[in-house]
């Protein structure tokens, strides 16, 4: 008999440790959206698993009322790829930041999404070391100056985006913390999508970054400042929605509805599921001032996940075995009998 | 030694298989160990090979040697020096010249002995015809021209009949000692099953090689080795590596988990990776990691998720691994790390075998970080010390290292098969589901471990990390008071394991004159030399240890009686100083080795002696 359930809340997804980030930190609005999107999802409780790295943004599992671990710096991918292989069926999240991720962790980043193991990961991006109290990080604009480089940094910045698309990702999304029905639907595209779904989050940090993010993320320079990517849908914006992206040449270009006799018709209509990303990466790299911020799911592409591959392969073996034991095994090849 | 219808039987004899590491020693030397095998023999043997794929073909570097050693009796060692050495090129002779008996028997490849392999080797002259090898048995064979001769009408290419000549080698080698051909003919057709004609060539040159040597007459007779008086049942010839391998398989098996291994290649414990990557069919998860970091966390996340998680490296890569191992301490959740150790520091010699990772074992991470620590001591018992680790792991909820070495990993012996019937059940400790208010951090009385709840189950949703936990909760604590009750709860867990493991034995007379102390791979020599000096009426006894943290509770007792101790390992006296460190009022000698080879018995005996006289 089914068990009948009442649905799960957020309220359900609330564990009972004191919430410890800084009062103004934008991970509360991603912790607060994440609850509000599982519960939209099938999955039950007990088959979600958060998975942290090091830095503020892994402390996330403590504040989930789920399986959770907080593990080492910059290892999560590992850590969700072996939780992942072991039980196919659990849902996974890897929250990590843009130190960890892309610096201590960019190997098993870029490994995790070049298998394209079917997990989750969000990137919490405020362009500097929080918990260690305001290094620069590897998306840091070249020229801030911080604590470890006070006379401005001379690296240049890594784009979560290119990266991802570069190990040969099959999705990428964009979103501001500032924006949580956008993350609870995205939330949702990405545990839906069969595959590693990266999501970069703009997000704030009050005390070492405040309003990194400030010119794309601001109330009123929202509208001209992103271009809120949907599948299938012309890729417009702009306060008057009046602005939009078409493709001159192998150059995106922005344009205005009714200038110069352009239509609605002649702008690009976004398609995320093409296999091909070279669109995808253009958009991905689009900046101020020249181009909007594209925000939305920017890449959903279908391709054999990794622990797909792995079972199947299993299955195979198991049903073409010579031996079904470690017994059998043992006694295989070449043995001999000593008698008494 | 005595003869019958004109062969000569021995009771043990040391082969040695050199050449260039293109010229298939090993695999030559790997069929003669597996036709001796069937044929009853007991055996040891110690590959040694250098650690570039191709060194600089015919030099000494380049030389790639494979000693075995057979016999009817008892057989713990590959043996201190050859009998019969067989040197493909002047290089691999060389290589040899204080590996080989006096007066044993040489078979080379005279063809190889031109000026130019001789200037390879080093050599000004020819070894061969000064004084070098006097008093030596030379047999010279043309074994390349013989091959070549053998397979002129055989279609293959230069390449591939040049290619063949380690079976020529082996051929005489049969002849010389008296073995069937059918176990290496089985294992060429096996091998190249898409190529029957290379199968056909290699076949005929081995006979060919067979029949060479029964010609030449340059051997003044044959010998037998008869099979060894063993106890009874079922035996296969198996790798140290191979064995760890299903020690872990049948592990998982009566532990009712499925195995998941994540690593990342390292010699000399790649081939436990290949070995269960060949196991799919068992359910074996195998995950190739991007680095050793990512394959211990790998098998962390699949430990937590349910399996049983394990990785394998040798020394470099569990310096890499220290921080994770860490967080499974902390974690307490089960893991087995193997270390198949090498010579080191750093790359250090990645062929040879050496006992220079304990320290690392026991005390290579941050903060206070006790593991089990446990070793294995022949290639056979890899898969008990596997199945034993595996065990511990599941059982005390606790991180467990397994040591085993280069020696150990890539050596064969005969094994007294086991089934899986009688081995232990082992029961990992998990909640059964009907507890209310899951504590993951309480403990349960006797072991002092706590209890899992997996991902999946109902109802036990909890959080785990690496930040101090609250003692029973396991949330986040930063309390003094609690981070000291933590250290000791997780050091207490540990030494009770001490409770769940048998005593450690002695092998001789307790009140010894001179008790030998040894601890993993060195057993075979060890066990080897003391059992002859026993003979010879020495008071001489043996200890071996495979529990190393903790070390069995018996294990004072045992030193208390002894009148001298000197305890032996392959480094600069690590398990001393562990030990030191524990009996501050025991003296210990110590005798260390430190050339990524085995000791000899040789030296042990000397060494042993003069303790003895002392």
């Amino acid at each position: 008999m089914e068990e009948t359930v009442a649905p799960l809340t957020h309220k359900d997804f609330t564990s009972d440790q004191d919430v410890r980030w800084c009062p103004g930190c934008g991970d509360y609005a991603i912790l607060s959206s994440m609850k509000k999107a599982l519960p939209q999802l099938e999955h039950k409780k007990e088959d979600y698993v958060f998975v942290g790295g090091i830095g503020c943004a892994a402390r996330f599992p403590y504040y989930m009322n789920t399986y959770g671990f907080h593990t080492i710096h910059g290892r999560a991918p590992a850590f969700a790829t072996g939780i992942k292989l072991a039980n196919p069926k659990l849902s996974v999240w890897e929250i990590t930041g843009d130190g960890d991720a892309l610096a201590i962790g960019g190997n098993h980043f870029i490994h995790a999404i070049r298998r394209n193991i079917d997990i989750n990961i969000l990137l919490f991006n405020n362009e500097i070391y929080g918990l260690t109290k305001g290094q620069f990080s590897p998306t840091s604009k070249k020229g801030i100056k911080t604590k470890s480089n006070p006379h401005g940094i001379t690296d240049k910045p890594f784009h979560p985006g290119k990266l991802t698309l570069g190990s040969n990702g099959t999705f990428f999304a964009r979103v501001s913390d500032t924006d949580p029905k956008m993350m609870q639907s995205i939330f949702v595209m990405a545990d839906q999508h069969r595959g590693t779904s990266m999501i970069e989050i703009l997000q704030n940090c009050v005390i070492f970054n405040d309003k990194c993010h400030g010119d794309v993320t601001g109330k009123d320079v929202k509208q001209d400042a992103q271009l809120h990517l949907e599948h299938g849908k012309p890729m417009i914006f702009g306060k008057e929605s009046n602005k939009g992206i078409i493709l001159n040449g192998l150059k995106l270009e922005v344009v205005t509805i009714g200038e110069n006799g352009t239509t609605e018709n002649d702008l690009l209509v976004h398609d995320a599921h093409t296999e091909d990303s070279t669109l995808h990466n253009m958009l991905t790299t689009m900046s101020l001032p020249e181009f909007p911020v594209a925000v939305g799911v920017i890449r959903q592409a279908k391709d054999m996940t990794y622990d797909d591959g792995v079972i199947a392969q299993l299955e195979y073996e198991k049903e073409n075995a010579k031996f079904h034991s470690v017994d059998e095994l043992l006694t295989s090849g070449d043995t001999w009998e000593v008698k008494e | 030694m005595s003869k019958q219808n004109g062969t000569i039987e021995l009771e043990q004899v040391v082969v040695k298989f050199a050449g260039d590491s293109g010229d298939g020693m090993q695999l030559t030397g790997t069929q003669f160990t597996d036709t001796s095998a069937l044929l009853g023999n007991d055996l040891a043997t110690f590959p040694d090979f250098p650690a570039e794929i191709r060194a600089p073909q015919g030099t000494v570097p380049g030389v790639s040697g494979f000693q075995v050693h057979i016999g009817n009796t008892e057989i713990n060692t590959p043996g201190d020096i050859a009998d019969v050495l067989v040197a493909m090129n002047p290089a691999a002779l060389k290589a040899n010249k204080n590996s080989i008996k006096k007066g044993g028997t040489i078979i080379v490849n005279i063809d190889s002995f031109e000026k130019r392999d001789l200037e390879k080797a080093g050599y000004e002259t020819s070894p061969l015809e000064d004084n070098s090898f006097e008093g030596f048995n030379i047999i010279e064979s043309p074994i390349t021209s013989l091959t070549r001769e053998s397979l002129k009408d055989s279609g293959l290419d230069g390449k591939s009949i040049v290619r063949s000549k380690n079976m020529f080698a082996l051929g005489i080698v049969y002849w010389l000692f008296n073995r069937p051909m059918e176990s290496t003919e089985n294992f060429l057709k096996k091998k190249f099953k898409s190529k029957p004609d290379i199968v056909n060539a290699n076949i005929k040159v081995l006979h060919d090689g067979y029949n060479y040597a029964e010609t030449i007459q340059a051997f003044s007779s044959s010998y037998t080795v008869l099979p060894a008086k063993v106890p009874p049942g079922t035996y296969r010839n198996i790798m140290g590596n191979q064995a760890t391998a299903w020690g872990f398989m049948a592990a998982a098996e009566k532990a009712n988990l499925e195995l998941f291994l994540g690593s990342y290649p390292i010699t000399p414990a790649s081939d436990i990776l290949h070995e269960l990557s060949k196991h799919k069919n068992l359910g074996i998860k195998t995950f190739q990691a991007e680095d050793e970091i990512a394959a211990i966390c790998s098998a962390m996340g699949a430990s937590f998720a349910g399996a049983l998680g394990i990785t394998t490296t040798s020394g470099p890569g569990l310096a890499l691994k220290g921080e994770a191992l860490g967080l499974a301490v902390v974690t307490e959740i089960p893991l087995v790390v193997v270390n198949v150790q090498r010579g080191g520091p750093s790359t250090g010699l990645p062929t040879k075998t050496e006992q220079s990772d304990l320290m690392q074992a026991l005390y290579g991470r941050n903060g206070e970080s006790p593991a089990i620590i446990v070793a294995a001591s022949t290639p056979a018992n890899c898969f008990n010390w596997a199945f034993e680790a595996s065990r511990l792991a599941l059982e005390h909820s606790t991180p467990v290292v397994l040591l085993t070495d280069g020696y150990l990993g890539n050596g064969a012996e005969p094994w007294k098969m086991t089934t899986l019937k009688e081995l232990p059940d082992i029961k990992p400790l998990r909640i059964d589901g009907t507890e209310k208010d899951y504590l993951p951090y309480a403990r349960e009385e006797d072991t002092g471990a706590r209890k899992l709840a997996i991902p999946g189950t109902k109802e036990f949703e909890h959080r785990i990390g690496g930040l101090e936990k609250e003692n029973l909760t396991g949330n986040v604590s930063y309390d003094p008071e609690n981070h000291e009750l933590m250290c000791r709860l997780r050091a207490e867990k540990v030494e009770k394991v001490a409770n769940f493991i048998p005593e450690q034995e002695i092998i001789g007379d307790a009140n010894t004159d001179l008790l030998v102390v040894g601890w993993g791979g060195t057993y075979g020599h060890l066990y080897s030399t003391v059992s002859k000096m026993t003979q010879e009426s020495k008071n001489i006894a043996l200890t071996q240890f495979n529990y190393i943290n903790p070390l069995p509770k018996n294990t004072i007792d045992i030193f208390r009686q002894a009148k001298k101790i000197v305890v032996c390992e392959l480094n600069r006296g690590q398990f001393v100083d562990y030990l030191r460190a524990q009996f501050p009022d025991i003296k210990f000698n110590q005798y260390n080795k430190t050339q990524g080879l085995p000791f000899t018995t040789i030296e042990l005996a000397q060494h042993f002696d003069n303790l003895l006289n002392k």
